[in-house]
């Protein structure tokens, strides 16, 4: 039954291995390297590396390693890819704002490295076991990372928090998993498959155990009401972190989740659905009308990052519908990646003008920027509208998307909601442009050549890749989901 | 072997480039003009004439070597609509030819006059960036007039039409913020405006006649047309020359539409001769010539046109002997030969017609020269005595009214300008028509004709001949002649080479031009024939001739009685004035008819247009209308829409559903309290209600 | 199936029952004298001084945390060693890989003066 070791077992996760190798080297090299940003060009080097080995090894795409345990298929190298280019944009972000916060430690990148191979890990788990074990893998380095500004009270604080509530929530993913075991009698995702289709498998016992992984993978992407750590763990960790933590563990969790749900899971769908669209509508509802009265602008983001949460589920609620998948999927992918270009492009900003003493962070802050800093208040609006999902950006194409998949589905009332509450959200977002450019102020900030060059080019790709949104969504709508 | 079937052949495929050169000349100008040289601009744009007027010497050798059959040379499809199919081709026939001839031969002889007066009339007015733009308009002209003449279609000509009527618009309007004297004026922008609009009025006529060509005959397109003209009823036909005359009354100046004509003037001298005597205002007649075979079939539209001509050539000239701008008599007096063709082409004389056509582009062009010549040369003279005066504090400016032009300013130029004198004789006689100059001959013709068909016609243009003649004589005794009334006129100099050049050449040929078409001979007669068909040619009749030298001599005798017998003072009122009375005041004011036009049509028309801005379009439109209707209307809606509707309704819901979000929002809040155990607390609630809905539904 | 299990409940029962049994019945028959010794959480041993929440260094913690760390990574070489045959080589790689990956800890420990007391 089960097979000996081969090297194409090795190549199927092979930047993930080269990945967790390198972040071991570089944190042992990291103890002789004076300059911590040696470190952060050598997290990059690896990073560039992976993305190479990502392009060697997506010829080996339609593969499967270790006895079914992870696939190489078309969605998780697309994955895979944003993932490896959300890590290079962090540490570009991290380069020069740990060192103005004074918090510039070598650790910084073998974490951000770690966290990564465990997500890519799990964008390429077949296996319940290897999701489990990867999402602890990308968890620990993050609770790490979220408490990173030590000795700061509030992000220990959040460190703490994440971890105590991730662990909760772990718990109940092991819960599940050993829900789904006595169910189907196996872990494997195809197994459950095979499984369920020769009815030995109890499906009460199955719904509970996919019903308690949501949750826990919910806890991951912030899915009301699993999402009361984010606001905390969002506003104490270092803005560099958050900007990490908010594109690249949401892009893992989802990628977990459409991959778990939309192959082991299709044939719940039916039972399911309810729940996902009552998540998703309170996901929504709760993070954009909790991100009004926020005054803090990585609290404010922090619940956007809540509700475009929602947005993601409410175009994968239809998940078994054959008809729909495949688009909603597809869906889903544009958007994670209009996602991770418009909130780090968003984060580029709030570290621009974030102060040290958590000072510089005001919504009132952000008052006379358009006037002092007229390209970066641009760039803010852009972001803004992108978020909102206004023309001309990608938030608007992704949107798009979204409720194509969505009203394709026929669910036509969680659409509407999912509308109004992105008008919701013009609010809170075009608070944030009134603020820079009908309000007199001096705000100050930091020319960091990195991050005005991350918050630059996200804002034109914002625009671009809107204009000509075509190929991205080719490619998301190639990234096909197998298990092979 | 070779050359002729070339000639037979090749020659003909180069039709399209007798609007090219110009074109290219033009275009060379524009891009390049302003770093060059004014010298070679200019002769960069003559060269782009004579270039056209060899291509044009090769077609009339081809044309003649296949024995003057019409080649059509088709250049592309230009528009194919519905039943319409016009191509862009050019027409290479005997009439066409002999046109092109005239216009790139003379065209090339003023563009080169034009090299020497353009380079000191800029000086003169003070800015000499225009030189290139006067070449880049010549050029443009001549394009312009070769598709008038060799388009193969009704559509090319009015193509060629409209664009000869816009140059001319340019080149009167060309000083068009400058006087005479480069003081700053709006007269010639005005002299502009008013020629364009006059011709606008002809080419409506030109335009209808046009749609209702294609409406009855089918084409626009000659060949077709004049086929189908049999088939169609003669009421048609008559509309449509009548139509088309209005047009022909337009570009060539008649009565009623001549009005403009004489304030064109206002352009630079070389354009009165190109555009103004020579070329474009022939145009009119070359229509008529082209149209033949629709006017050969109405013979009423043929009265019509004839008499016009014959009336206008009176007309014209009685007004031609009242005036006193140099330029002006010349005006009148091209009014009055277009008439003299005019009626010639209308009797269906075409072959006299076209030959007095070319015979006076020759001797008007000439005489249009030579009197810009006249003008530099007072300029210059008037230019040496203010810098002179200045050495003792007088100031030039005090006499303000000077004009170069005015002839009460010249007398005894003879010996001053000896060269202008000789040609400018020499124009003078072939206008007076006095043997054996090219006048004669072709005036001759077309008197001759009137007298064997149209005894009131000939009448008309006789007395028309006669007082030509006249004006002719008083305009050389008062220029040439005698003392000099003023001091320009004393210090005025002769012009150099390069504009008295072309003028000798001209001279020659209005001395020799007559050759064209001798009697018996009738060369030009049988060219066109090949085109126009078998033409009606009188022969010569010594006593016609004869007639019409003596009653020439006479009117010039008369002229030297009246001027040249005892001199002119400088003050002193008309010689003629005396003899005419108020005649004289009548004919000096051109009968008042721009005063007459002004009182009937455009003071009519500016309280039309007064009553339809401020009544119609004012009071009502926009102060009744727009803003007590609409606008109070709509801000009423507004405000209705705005208050109870905007502020009341809309605000109310939008904003209570701002204050329940904020209200919904601060209520969830609390919950967000910082405790981790609520928060798992939260977590906890979430797998409650999943795994309760899953138990109990 | 669950009859499988009959004995477990058997025990459990008779466990809980001899428990409750005998504080019932001390409870009925014993006397009751109090004292403040009686009183005291731990009748033997240390005598409780100063507040329960009482600060420590936090070294112990970090040399406890590292104990337990390469304590349990060593537990994982006793299934290997278990099964050492049926894995072969490969077994051997990989656990060459797993002691690497924890020197690699070790050596940043060590580094980092985790293992220093002062």
């Amino acid at each position: 039954m089960t097979t000996p070791v081969k090297l194409l077992d090795f190549i199927t996760i092979l930047p993930v291995i080269f990945l967790a190798a390198w972040a071991c080297l570089l944190l042992l090299v990291d103890l002789w390297v004076k300059h911590k940003r040696v470190t952060a060009y050598l997290a990059a080097l690896g990073l560039a590396i992976g993305l190479g080995l990502l392009w060697y090894q997506a010829a080996w795409i339609g593969n499967a390693g270790f006895n079914h345990m992870v696939v190489l298929d078309g969605f998780s190298v697309f994955v895979n890819a944003l993932l490896l280019l959300s890590g290079l944009l962090g540490i570009a972000l991290a380069y020069g704002y740990l060192r103005r916060m004074g918090i510039e430690r070598g650790e910084f990148y073998p974490l951000v490295l770690f966290s990564l191979s465990g997500m890519m890990l799990m964008a390429q788990a077949a296996d319940l076991i290897v999701v489990f074990l990867s999402l602890e893998f990308l968890s620990i380095p993050l609770y790490v990372l979220t408490a990173f500004a030590y000795p700061k009270a509030a992000s220990e604080e959040a460190g703490l928090k994440y971890f105590l509530l991730g662990a909760f929530a772990g718990g109940f993913v092991v819960y599940g998993i050993a829900l789904v075991y006595g169910a189907a009698a196996t872990t494997a995702l195809d197994g459950i498959i095979a499984a369920v289709a020769e009815g030995r498998a109890n499906l009460s016992l199955l719904v509970s155990g996919a019903a308690l992984i949501l949750v826990g993978l919910g806890f991951k992407v912030a899915i009301v009401p699993f999402h009361m750590w984010t606001p905390d763990a969002y506003q104490g960790a270092p803005s560099a972190v958050t900007a990490f933590m908010s594109s690249a563990a949401k892009l893992a969790g989802f990628a977990a989740l459409v991959r778990i749900f939309a192959l082991a899971f299709s044939s719940l769908s039916d039972d399911l659905i309810p729940i996902l669209w009552g998540l998703s509508a309170l996901t929504m509802l709760v993070g954009n009308l909790l991100a009004i009265p926020q005054t803090n602008i990585k609290r404010m983001l922090a619940y956007s990052s809540i509700a475009h949460a929602g947005y993601i589920l409410m175009a994968f609620t239809a998940f078994g519908n054959p008809g729909v998948a495949e688009v909603s999927i597809a869906a889903v992918l544009f958007y994670l990646a209009a996602y991770t270009v418009t909130n780090y492009g968003a984060w580029g900003v709030v570290i621009l003008l974030e102060r040290a003493g958590d000072l510089g962070l005001e919504i009132g802050g952000y008052a006379g920027l358009g006037r002092k800093y007229p390209a970066l208040a641009a760039c803010m609006t852009i972001f803004m509208l992108s978020l909102i999902g206004l023309p001309p950006t990608l938030g608007l194409v992704g949107k798009f998307y979204l409720f194509r998949a969505v009203i394709a589905a026929d669910l036509i009332p969680l659409a509407v909601i999912g509308v109004l509450t992105s008008l919701i959200s013009a609010w809170y977002y075009l608070r944030v442009v009134v603020n820079m450019y009908m309000r007199t102020g001096d705000p100050e900030i930091s020319p960091e050549p990195w991050a005005l060059t991350i918050t630059g080019l996200m804002a034109i790709l914002t625009v671009l890749v809107s204009l000509l949104p075509g190929w991205l969504f080719f490619l998301a709508s190639q990234a096909r989901l197998n298990l092979f | 072997m070779l050359f002729s079937e070339a000639m037979s052949t090749g020659f003909f495929n180069l039709a399209p480039l007798v609007v090219l050169f110009p074109g290219i000349g033009l275009l060379f100008n524009m891009v390049f003009g302003g770093r060059l040289p004014e010298k070679v601009v200019g002769w960069v744009a003559s060269l782009a004439v004579g270039a056209a007027f060899v291509i044009s010497i090769l077609l009339a050798v081809s044309l003649s070597a296949i024995h003057g059959h019409a080649e059509i040379v088709s250049v592309t499809e230009w528009m194919s609509i519905g039943s319409l199919h016009l191509d862009w081709a050019f027409r290479v026939d005997t009439l066409s030819v002999a046109m092109m001839l005239m216009v790139s031969g003379v065209g090339t002889l003023i563009h080169i006059y034009a090299i020497g007066y353009m380079h000191e009339d800029v000086r003169f007015k003070g800015d000499p960036t225009r030189f290139q733009r006067f070449f880049v308009f010549m050029n443009l002209f001549i394009a312009m007039m070769m598709i008038l003449v060799s388009g193969d279609n009704y559509l090319m000509l009015f193509v060629g039409w409209e664009g000869v009527g816009l140059c001319s618009f340019l080149l009167i309007g060309f000083w068009y913020d400058l006087d005479i004297l480069g003081r700053p004026s709006l007269e010639n922008a005005k002299a502009a405006n008013k020629a364009f609009i006059a011709n606008r009025i002809g080419d409506f006529g030109f335009l209808i006649a046009s749609f209702l060509i294609f409406t009855y005959l089918g084409s626009l397109q000659f060949d077709l047309v004049f086929a189908e003209v049999e088939h169609v009823a003669q009421p048609v036909i008559l509309t449509i020359t009548l139509f088309m005359l209005l047009g022909v009354v337009g570009k060539s100046a008649q009565i009623p539409l001549f009005v403009w004509l004489p304030d064109a003037m206002a352009g630079p001298t070389p354009v009165s001769a190109l555009i103004h005597a020579a070329t474009m205002v022939t145009a009119g007649v070359y229509l008529v010539a082209r149209s033949a075979p629709l006017y050969g079939t109405v013979p009423a539209a043929q009265e019509i046109v004839a008499l016009i001509g014959a009336v206008t050539a009176l007309f014209a000239a009685t007004i031609a002997v009242a005036q006193y701008d140099i330029k002006r008599v010349l005006a009148y007096s091209t009014i009055s030969q277009l008439g003299f063709m005019v009626a010639a082409v209308g009797m269906g004389a075409y072959a006299a017609g076209m030959f007095h056509l070319v015979m006076h582009a020759f001797f008007k062009a000439l005489l249009f020269l030579s009197a810009g010549s006249v003008i530099l040369g007072i300029e210059r003279g008037y230019h040496a005595m203010s810098h002179g005066k200045k050495g003792h504090g007088f100031h030039h400016t005090d006499d303000e009214v000077f004009n170069p032009n005015d002839m009460r300013n010249m007398g005894g130029l003879k010996d001053r300008m000896p060269v202008t004198f000789w040609v400018y004789l020499a124009g003078t006689l072939a206008l007076a028509g006095i043997p054996p100059f090219a006048g004669f001959w072709s005036k001759d013709e077309i008197l001759l004709d009137a007298s064997l068909h149209y005894p009131v016609v000939y009448w008309l243009l006789t007395a028309a001949a006669f007082m030509t003649a006249f004006y002719m004589g008083r305009q050389v005794w008062l220029v040439f002649f005698g003392k000099s009334r003023h001091e320009a006129a004393e210090k005025a100099e002769e012009s150099p080479r390069i504009i008295t050049a072309p003028l000798v050449i001209l001279a020659g040929l209005s001395v020799l031009g007559g050759v064209l078409n001798l009697p018996h001979f009738h060369t030009l007669g049988h060219w066109l024939e090949y085109t126009l068909g078998e033409l009606r040619i009188s022969e010569f009749s010594w006593l016609m001739a004869g007639q019409a030298t003596l009653i020439a001599l006479f009117a010039i005798f008369l002229a030297w009685l009246l001027y040249g017998r005892r001199e002119q003072a400088a003050n002193e009122p008309d010689a003629l004035k005396k003899l005419l009375g108020p005649a004289f005041v009548v004919f000096e004011h051109m009968y008042w008819i721009d005063e007459g036009y002004a009182a009937v049509f455009i003071n009519r028309y500016k309280d039309l247009a007064r009553f339809l801005a401020e009544v119609i379009d004012g009071r009502f439109w926009h102060d009744w209308l727009h803003d007590s209707v609409l606008a109070a209307g709509f801000g009423k809606l507004a405000r209705f829409l705005a208050d109870p509707v905007d502020l009341g309704l809309i605000d109310g819901i939008a904003n209570g559903l701002a204050d329940l979000t904020q209200w919904v929002a601060s209520r969830l809040r609390r919950f967000q309290n910082g405790f981790v155990r609520s928060y798992a607390l939260s977590v906890l609630l979430g797998v409650v209600l999943i795994l309760g809905y899953l138990l109990f539904r | 199936m669950l009859f499988d299990y009959m004995a477990i409940a058997v025990f459990v029962f008779f466990s809980t029952a001899i428990a409750v049994t005998a504080i019932l019945l001390g409870g009925l028959f014993g006397p009751r004298r109090k004292s403040e010794v009686k009183s005291e959480p731990y009748e033997s041993g240390m005598i409780p001084i100063g507040p329960g929440t009482r600060r420590m260094p936090v070294r112990f913690y970090l040399v406890a945390v590292l104990f337990i760390l390469f304590d349990i990574e060593v537990v994982f070489f006793l299934p290997w060693a278990v099964s050492f045959r049926k894995l072969g080589l490969f077994g051997l790689i990989e656990m060459f890989i797993f002691i690497g990956i924890l020197l690699v800890g070790y050596f940043y420990a060590w580094k980092k003066g985790a293992l220093e007391w002062e």
